[in-house]
C-alpha cells in the first residue's frame, strides 16, 4: 500500500526531537568530561567506563529479550546511564564494580519499575549510592596512579589548603568524570544551547547552594571557599546532567524552581555538617523521591479555574 | 495425615502454613534480626519458646478466659513468657541478648503468636496446640535461618561466621544493612507471586499465600485481584452467608403463599366461568327449542293453508270437472 493511502491516528504532525535524540545529545556533552576523565586518570579509566556502559547495556538488552519485551536499547538511555555511573566511579574501581553497578542501575532501579519513564529514581545515582553502601572502602579510595591522598574536599573538611585553579581544570583527585569543571560546563552549554535542559533546576541548585554555603559554611563570604565547593565534588555534574533528567525531575516550572533550592539545601547541609565530604548523590535521589508530591503541590490551576472573585 | 495430629501440625507449620514463606507473618522481625544466620535461628528459636509455651496455656485456659477480653488475656500470657525468655537469654546468651536486643521484648507482638493463639490454640486442645506451636516455631526459624544465612554469604561471605566465599570475594556489606533486608523481601515476595501465579493456573486453592498483598483494598491498584471487596475475614463472611440464606427462605415462603392465592383465584374464576357458561347454554338450548317450535308451528301452518289450497284447488277443479 503506498503511504498515501496509510490510515493512522493522530497526532499526524510529529517534531523531530526524540528520545534517541535526546540521548545522544547527552552522550555528546558528557565526552568532554569522560575525555578529560580518561586523560586525566589513564587507561583504567577508560576500561571502567567501557565496562560500565557495556553491562548497562546488556542488562538491559537481555532482560527484555528475557521477559519478551521491545528492545529498547536504540534509544541510548542504557548508554547515558552507564555512560553517567561510569563518570561517578574511582578511577582506581575495580572492573568488576562497574559491572554490579551497571546491573543494578537498569535491573533494580530501571527495568523492575517499568522501564525508561517509569523510573522513579536517577538509575546511575541509585546505583552509586547502592555501591557507596556496598563496597565504602572502594568507593571512597581515590588513590591511583597519577594522585595520592584525598580528594579536595575531603582536604577542605579536614581544614586543608586546595588549589582553586587545578580543581577548576580537574588536575584532582576524584571520580572520573566529576573533576574538571570546565569539561562539565563545556557539556552543559552544548545542551542548553540546543534547548535540552534548562538553567532552572541546574541554576537554582548553585545558587541556593552558594547562599547556604555563605550563611552555614563557618567561612562567611570567602570567595576560595565558595569557589572550592562549586568545582569540588560531583555539584557540577550532578546539577547539570543528574538533577535534570527527564524522568525524575518535576514537570512543572515552579516545581523545578522549588526541587532546585531543595537540593541546594540538602547538599548544603550534607557537605558542611554530614560525616562524609560530598553529599551530592544522596541529595539529589532524596530530591528525586520527593518529585510526586513537589509536583503535587505546584500544580498549575487549569484555565478557568481560581483567580479574582468578583 | 489425621487432622490435629502431632505430626501434621508440625508439618503445617514448617511446610504448608510457613509463616515467614506461605503466610507471611512477622515481618518486622525477619526483616531486621536477619543480618546473620545466627541472628536468625537464635529469633526463631526464641520465638518458638514463646510460641509453643503460651499456644499450650492459651489452650489450657480457653474455656476460663472471657471472650470479650481474650486479646488483653493471651498479651498477659505472652508477654509474662517473653519476659522469662529475656531473663534467660540475658544470663546464659549474653551475645545473643546484644544482638538481638530490642527485638526480644517486641516478641510480645509478634504477629504469629497472636494469631496462633487467637486462630488455633482458643479453639483446640492442650497437645495439639503445644506442636502447633512447635511446628509454627520451627517454620519460622528454618525462614529466619535460610533468609540470615543468604544475607550473611551475600554481605559478608560467611554463614553461621565461617567463611565459604573465596578470599577474593568482596563483601557487598549492603545485604547486612536494612537496604538489604527490603531487597530479600522483594525477592521473596516475587518467588512467592511466581509460584502463588502457577499453582493458580492449574486450578489449585492457593488463597492461603500472603504474596504482600496488604489486604488494603481501598488504595490498592490491582483491579483484577479476586480478593477485591471481598477481604472480609471469614467470620464476616459466614455471617453474609447466613444473613442471605435467611432472605432467600423469606423470599421463597412469600412466593409460595402468593402461588396459593393465585392457586385459589384461578379455580374461583375458572367455576365462575364454567357457571357462566352452563347458564348461556341452557339459555341457547331453550332458545333454539323455542325456536325450533315454532318453526314446527309455521310449518303445521303453512302446510295447513296448502293443504286447504289444494283442497280449494281440487274443488274447484270438480266443480270445473262437473
Amino acid at each position: 500500500m503506498s503511504d498515501l493511502m496509510k490510515v493512522s491516528s493522530n497526532p499526524h504532525i510529529r517534531s523531530k526531537v526524540t528520545t534517541s535524540n535526546i540521548m545522544l545529545a547527552v552522550v555528546i556533552a558528557l565526552l568532554p568530561a569522560a575525555g578529560f576523565g580518561i586523560y586525566n586518570f589513564g587507561l583504567d579509566a577508560l576500561i571502567l567506563i567501557l565496562v560500565t556502559v557495556a553491562s548497562t547495556v546488556l542488562t538491559e538488552f537481555l532482560y527484555e529479550k528475557l521477559m519478551h519485551k521491545p528492545v529498547t536499547i536504540g534509544d541510548y538511555s542504557a548508554v547515558v546511564t552507564g555512560l553517567l555511573l561510569a563518570l561517578n566511579l574511582p578511577p582506581a574501581a575495580p572492573w568488576w564494580i562497574g559491572v554490579i553497578g551497571g546491573v543494578f542501575a537498569i535491573l533494580v532501579v530501571k527495568m523492575l519499575f517499568g522501564g525508561l519513564g517509569q523510573n522513579f529514581m536517577n538509575p546511575a545515582l541509585g546505583a552509586r549510592c547502592f555501591l557507596l553502601i556496598s563496597y565504602t572502602s572502594i568507593m571512597c579510595n581515590f588513590e591511583c596512579d597519577t594522585y595520592t591522598g584525598a580528594t579536595p574536599l575531603a582536604t577542605l573538611k579536614a581544614g586543608g589548603n586546595v588549589n582553586i585553579l587545578d580543581m577548576v581544570i580537574g588536575r584532582t583527585a576524584g571520580t572520573i568524570g566529576e573533576t574538571s569543571m570546565i569539561a562539565i560546563v563545556l557539556g552543559a552549554c552544548f545542551l542548553i544551547l540546543l534547548g535540552i535542559i534548562d538553567l532552572r533546576i541546574p541554576g537554582s541548585y548553585i545558587v541556593s547552594f552558594v547562599i547556604f554555603i555563605i550563611l552555614f559554611g563557618g567561612h562567611g563570604f570567602n570567595p576560595t571557599f565558595i569557589s572550592a565547593h562549586l568545582a569540588g565534588g560531583g555539584l557540577m555534574l550532578g546539577a547539570f546532567f543528574m538533577a535534570t533528567d527527564y524522568v525524575t525531575r518535576p514537570i512543572t516550572k515552579k516545581g523545578q524552581y522549588l526541587y532546585g533550592i531543595f537540593l541546594g539545601i540538602l547538599t548544603g547541609i550534607f557537605r558542611i555538617f554530614g560525616p562524609s565530604a560530598e553529599g551530592v548523590s544522596y541529595a539529589i535521589i532524596i530530591g528525586n523521591l520527593l518529585v510526586p508530591l513537589i509536583e503535587k503541590i505546584t500544580l498549575p490551576k487549569a484555565f478557568g479555574k481560581g483567580g479574582e472573585k468578583a | 495425615m489425621k487432622q490435629n495430629s502431632i505430626l501434621e501440625r508440625l508439618k503445617n507449620g514448617i511446610l504448608s502454613e510457613n509463616p515467614t514463606f506461605v503466610l507471611m507473618l512477622g515481618m518486622c522481625p525477619t526483616l531486621a534480626v536477619t543480618t546473620s544466620a545466627v541472628n536468625g535461628l537464635g529469633m526463631g528459636l526464641t520465638t518458638m519458646v514463646v510460641l509453643a509455651m503460651s499456644n499450650m496455656f492459651i489452650s489450657l485456659l480457653r474455656n476460663v478466659i472471657p471472650d470479650k477480653v481474650r486479646i488483653p488475656a493471651f498479651i498477659v500470657v505472652i508477654a509474662s513468657f517473653v519476659t522469662v525468655v529475656e531473663l534467660l537469654l540475658k544470663a546464659y546468651i549474653p551475645f545473643l541478648y546484644d544482638a538481638l536486643g530490642l527485638y526480644i521484648p517486641l516478641i510480645v507482638v509478634n504477629c504469629i503468636i497472636l494469631g496462633r493463639a487467637e486462630s488455633y490454640a482458643s479453639k483446640n486442645g492442650v497437645v495439639s496446640s503445644l506442636f502447633d506451636g512447635i511446628g509454627m516455631g520451627l517454620g519460622f526459624t528454618m525462614a529466619l535461618t535460610i533468609i540470615g544465612a543468604v544475607r550473611e554469604l551475600l554481605g559478608a561471605g560467611e554463614i553461621f561466621g565461617y567463611a565459604i566465599m573465596p578470599e577474593s570475594y568482596v563483601p557487598c556489606s549492603i545485604f547486612v544493612l536494612a537496604p538489604g533486608a527490603f531487597f530479600v523481601l522483594a525477592a521473596l515476595t516475587a518467588i512467592q507471586n511466581k509460584i502463588k501465579i502457577a499453582g493458580e493456573k492449574k486450578g489449585k486453592d492457593m488463597s492461603k499465600i500472603g504474596s504482600g498483598c496488604s489486604e488494603d483494598c481501598m488504595n490498592c491498584g490491582d483491579k483484577g485481584c479476586s480478593k477485591r471487596f471481598y477481604g472480609a475475614s471469614d467470620e464476616a463472611k459466614a455471617d453474609v452467608k447466613e444473613t442471605v440464606k435467611e432472605k432467600v427462605e423469606e423470599v421463597k415462603e412469600k412466593l409460595e403463599e402468593t402461588f396459593e392465592k393465585a392457586e385459589d383465584t384461578a379455580d374461583e374464576f375458572l367455576d365462575k366461568v364454567e357457571n357462566k357458561v352452563d347458564e348461556v347454554k341452557d339459555k341457547v338450548e331453550d332458545k333454539i327449542d323455542e325456536i325450533e317450535d315454532a318453526v314446527e308451528d309455521k310449518v303445521e301452518e303453512i302446510k295447513e293453508k296448502i293443504e286447504e289450497k289444494v283442497d280449494e284447488i281440487k274443488e274447484k277443479e270438480d266443480e270445473k270437472n262437473d
